[in-house]
């Protein structure tokens, strides 16, 4: 049999060298008249480890990392492909402390199978849980995620069972599932890892989510930013339906599911389900006023369950083996597992899977390894550009959606960035505002204008205008946004904006420093509101 | 009810500009004929017709309002909100480079500065000889490999000024 050599085609690794890795491995095995395969897994998540090659051996995968292309010849030579020795070699893959300690039930498979493989799939138990549910009465499957705790993913931590329950409950002929991948949170990653490394699992999840309320047709809202995930999803939705996964027999059951992806177009605020669903529909991605709920009145006016990517992608493994099995990890309120990505300045950046409540401090010092930089950590931000930035003293916190509500902060999407000791909150501070401003649907006049007000505010604190007094214009300006938002984006920027005030007021009492040029609109054109 | 939208075509709007053809009404016509029924069709068509000239021309205005029914200001407004469409030809290159809190944290406004200063423009803008453009980006989903880029959408980890340098002298050589 021939060997098989997997080389990661997530895009992280491809961005340092996977692709070029993959073709001199190529090159290696002719010129070594070699009996070997290249299979492009997707990532395992230890990215400090890109491009990760692994071998199979009658002692498991053997990882080696990270490869380059110069260091394939004495690779080769070491022997490599029987798992012998060599500096990069990593040992056993599964063995390596950072994933063993993890527990994948969501990216169960991510990185072992190759993603567009059906039978790779279903080999690795895929499928099984839409297997079960076609068993099941719709009201059966709903109350199975229910009874998991499974809370969105994408960061309002909404049960998703109780919102699967009113789309059922509502009549109406034609209802869709909604996939939200617009994964737009600097410092996550894990839908694209999932819809890279493991698409079918989201196509289960959201065929099941279909089974489940009775919607027949569905779509993946994918950002533009993710190319190569759009690509990847676009095929395995493409084998789906030549394996009767999708269509109008899905597995056989004689029940219809199309599934469509789409792509966004560089709109942060299309994260926000109201405004995906009305770009879904091909208008701006303005907010729309809630009631009605999407879930009584979505995606063209009819019933629609709107659910982040890893929440979709966590069903299938719940009605596999059952809700208890998965309520059983976590903490609280906090059911099952939480993807937390360690980003931003942090020595062993990756995917670490675990069970609601470790701490901040055990995720960036017993995974993460601690600043990339090796100086000693300042602030962290959790949850994107709308979490807040909590000081050192803050890391005993643990991974738990109240947890982090109580500390004033935000769980979100479950991302990390660490900042060393060279960080400038106030200059942070003053990017939230920035970004808000650039991101702003301009639906509400405090997002759209006092955004704008809010960068000007921090320039004067920055520049030791009145200082006091602007200090206090910023807390009232923050007030207003909080209160006089519809959505998160303007309801929220006031976390990182008054953590930064709150936990590092050393910041905004320095002399001034340069400033940055000003914000350079994303458009030639500014946007026709302002 | 498949994905026609996309259907036989490489990725939408993100092919290189290089390879962008002139405006051409007829062009035009069919790729937005080709896409008018499907639902909520607005995006696809602005995406397939970037992807086939590099932008959407304002002549496409009045064609997509007529297929799809709608006011020539209901298009522009759409056309107008997304960050991704251009309204003009951009450089023969995109090079897009992220400045969200992760890539921050791993220095990417230096990183940014350097580039801007060497090519004379700031981010938004177009080279004189109109082989690059530079856009900002919020998040391109690299976080654990900070700093990111993406090059006529290709993703770059780790990117320094150097490295930076090397890909906009690689991608000038093949402009």
């Amino acid at each position: 049999m021939s060997l098989k050599i997997y080389v990661p085609g997530d895009a992280a690794a491809l961005s340092v060298g996977a692709d070029a890795v993959a073709r001199a491995i190529k090159d290696q095995i002719a010129s070594r008249r070699l009996d070997a395969t290249v299979i492009r897994n997707g990532s395992r998540g230890m990215f400090w480890l890109e491009p990760l090659v692994e071998v199979e051996t009658p002692r498991g995968r053997i990882a080696y990392g990270p490869v380059t292309t110069d260091q394939l010849p004495g690779l080769f030579d070491a022997g490599f492909l029987d798992g012998k020795p060599h500096k990069l070699h990593l040992g056993v893959t599964e063995e390596i402390p950072y994933l063993k300690n993890q527990e994948r039930l969501t990216f169960a498979r991510c990185g072992i199978t190759d993603p567009l493989s059906l039978s790779d799939y279903v080999s690795h138990g895929g499928y099984r849980g839409l297997e079960r549910a076609l068993k099941m009465t719709q009201m059966e499957i709903v109350d199975e995620v229910t009874n998991s705790g499974l809370r969105g993913r994408g960061g309002a931590g909404f049960p998703t069972g109780i919102k699967w329950k009113t789309v059922l409950n509502a009549a109406s002929d034609q209802k869709f599932v909604v996939c939200n991948a617009d994964e737009g949170d600097s410092g996550t990653y894990a839908d694209r890892m999932i819809m890279e490394g493991d698409p079918f699992v989201l196509v289960e999840g959201m065929t099941i989510a279909a089974l489940a309320v009775g919607a027949t047709a569905g779509y993946i809202y994918i950002r533009s930013e993710y190319p190569h995930a759009f690509r990847q999803l676009k095929r395995a939705i493409q084998i789906a339906y030549d394996k009767g996964y999708l269509g109008a027999h899905v597995a056989g059951s004689g029940k219809r599911f199309d599934l469509e992806p789409r792509m966004g177009a560089g709109a942060y605020i299309c994260g926000e389900e109201t405004s995906l669903l009305e770009s879904l529909e091909g208008k701006r991605g303005q907010i729309r006023f809630k009631p009605p709920l999407p879930a009584i009145k979505g995606l063209f006016g009819q019933p629609t369950v709107v659910n982040n990517v890893i929440s979709l992608a966590s069903v299938p493994i719940i009605l596999d083996k059952g809700a208890p099995y998965y309520r059983d990890f976590g903490m609280g309120k906090s059911r099952g597992t939480i993807t937390i990505q360690l980003a931003g300045n942090i020595k062993h950046g990756g995917l670490v899977e675990k069970a609601f409540g470790i701490t901040l401090r055990e995720a960036i010092y017993d995974y993460g390894g601690g600043t990339a930089s090796g100086r000693p950590l300042r602030a962290v931000q959790a949850g994107g550009p709308l979490g807040a930035y909590f000081p050192a003293s803050l890391l005993d916190t643990p991974l738990d959606y109240e947890a982090f509500a109580e500390r004033k902060g935000m769980l979100g999407h479950g991302g990390i960035v660490v900042f060393d000791d060279t960080v400038d909150l106030a200059r942070q501070a003053r990017f939230a505002m920035e970004f808000c401003a650039v991101e702003s649907c301009g639906k509400c006049t405090p997002c759209r204008v006092g955004s704008t007000r809010g960068v000007e505010v921090i320039d004067r604190i920055i520049a030791n205008e009145d200082r006091e007094k602007n200090l206090e214009l910023l807390g009232d300006l923050c007030e207003v946004l909080t209160d006089g938002s519809l959505c998160a984006l303007g309801g929220l920027i006031a976390y990182p904006v008054q953590s930064a005030v709150r936990h590092f007021p050393e910041d905004f009492d320095k002399p001034a420093p340069p400033l940055p040029p000003p914000a350079a609109g994303r458009n030639q054109e500014a946007p026709s509101w302002r | 009810m498949r994905c026609i939208c996309l259907s036989g075509r490489e990725l939408q709007g993100l092919r290189m500009n290089a390879e962008s053809k002139a405006w051409d009404q007829d062009l035009a016509l069919a790729r937005i004929q080709e896409l008018e029924r499907l639902p909520g069709g607005l995006l696809p068509i602005f995406h397939a017709l970037q992807e086939e000239f590099g932008y959407v021309d304002k002549a496409a205005i009045p064609l997509i309002a007529s297929a799809l029914n709608l006011s020539h200001a209901e298009v522009h407004g759409v056309l107008s909100f997304y960050h991704d469409f251009h309204r003009e030809p951009a450089g023969r290159h995109m090079l897009k480079i992220c400045r969200a809190e992760s890539c921050q944290a791993m220095g990417c406004e230096t990183m940014i500065r350097h580039v801007e200063n060497r090519l004379g423009v700031k981010l938004g803008e177009t080279t004189n000889d109109r082989s690059l453009t530079i856009e900002p980006v919020y998040c391109l989903g690299n976080c654990a490999l900070s700093p990111a880029v993406m090059l006529d959408g290709k993703l770059y980890g780790r990117v320094s000024s150097d490295v930076a340098d090397f890909l906009i002298d690689d991608a000038r050589r093949h402009a």
